[in-house]
């Protein structure tokens, strides 16, 4: 494991490279597909609604898959990840338009600890909405 | 619906090895829009010191995702799953996920509660390879809600 980034460059409060990832219908076909997850709610927009939702909503193990590209990207290292944990807080709720939604991603070094590791904090919305809870990972920097 | 809680502590037997192949973690990869090539590209994988090239780091959900559905659907439990949403969600890695692994998961209640008519369910995976040497352990919230309430996540 060799992530880019060294234990001694950072501090707490460093933040990382923010990201921005696009969420249309056509992103959870795939995403359905790949993971195996074929949940009508994430695809079909009768079935969502006569669930309660407003519309189609992304699956939360795809904003969780965007939310840690910003700290895999920070590492060049995807292996370098020890843990990571987030509470699903609001559903990414995706329109069958052009635009889709959008995940706003952002992240900041929360805390150094013991073996070279820091506890990355990181905030994710959609739509102005908070879409992910205590979202923290733990990697080991080089 | 209250759940049997008497399931608090029980373990599932290991599940049938899934095997990780190149173009399954590619295909995820592309799903979430990673282009980086350790996911990719072998030589890039070695470069970081992988023998192969490695899964992103929820694809090993879909591994435990697969083996929690059997305790989701163990009649015993009596989980409604039309009204499960997926509450929280950790990992703890010992190692990426590697083109080749053959993943093997253990899948145990650890806490069973209701609130407010709500059910929650603690699931928790832990994956090991065909050595039997520890690869991740996943940690899965699932709310089965009130009747009268909304779908979440």
């Amino acid at each position: 494991m060799t992530a880019k980034i060294g234990y001694d460059e950072v501090e707490v409060g460093t933040e990382l490279p923010a990201g921005r990832f696009p969420v249309s219908r056509d992103t959870l076909v795939r995403y359905a597909g790949a993971s195996g997850d074929f949940n009508p709610i994430h695809w079909n927009e009768r079935f969502a609604k006569e669930v309660g939702l407003p519309d189609v909503i992304a699956h939360g193990m795809f904003t969780m898959a965007e939310a840690i590209r910003v700290v895999t990207d920070w590492t060049g290292d995807p292996g370098a990840l020890v843990e990571y944990s987030v509470r699903f807080t609001k559903p990414v709720v995706v329109p069958d338009d052009d635009k889709g939604a959008v995940v706003e991603v952002s992240a900041k070094v929360a805390q150094k600890l013991e073996d070279r590791q820091v506890r990355v904090d990181i905030a994710a919305t959609s739509d102005g909405q908070k879409v992910l809870g205590l979202a923290r990972a733990v990697v080991r920097l080089a | 619906m209250a759940l049997d809680e008497s399931f608090v502590g029980r373990s599932y037997p290991p599940t049938a090895p899934y095997e990780v192949g190149r173009e399954k973690i590619r295909e995820f990869a592309q799903a979430i829009g990673e282009s980086a090539g350790a996911h990719t590209d072998p030589e890039a994988a070695k470069a970081l010191g992988y023998a192969d090239v490695i899964a992103p780091p929820t694809f090993v959900f879909t591994v435990t995702y697969r083996a929690a559905g059997e305790v989701i659907a163990d009649p015993e439990l009596g989980l409604d799953f039309t009204r499960v949403v997926h509450g929280s969600q950790k990992f703890a890695y010992t190692r990426p996920v590697c083109a080749g692994d053959r993943l093997s998961v253990t899948s145990t209640i650890e806490g069973i509660t209701t609130r407010a008519g709500s059910d929650f369910v603690d699931l928790r995976g832990d994956v090991h390879d065909d050595k039997g040497e520890h690869v991740a352990t996943a940690w899965m919230k699932l709310v089965a809600r009130a009747a009268e309430d909304a779908a979440g996540a």
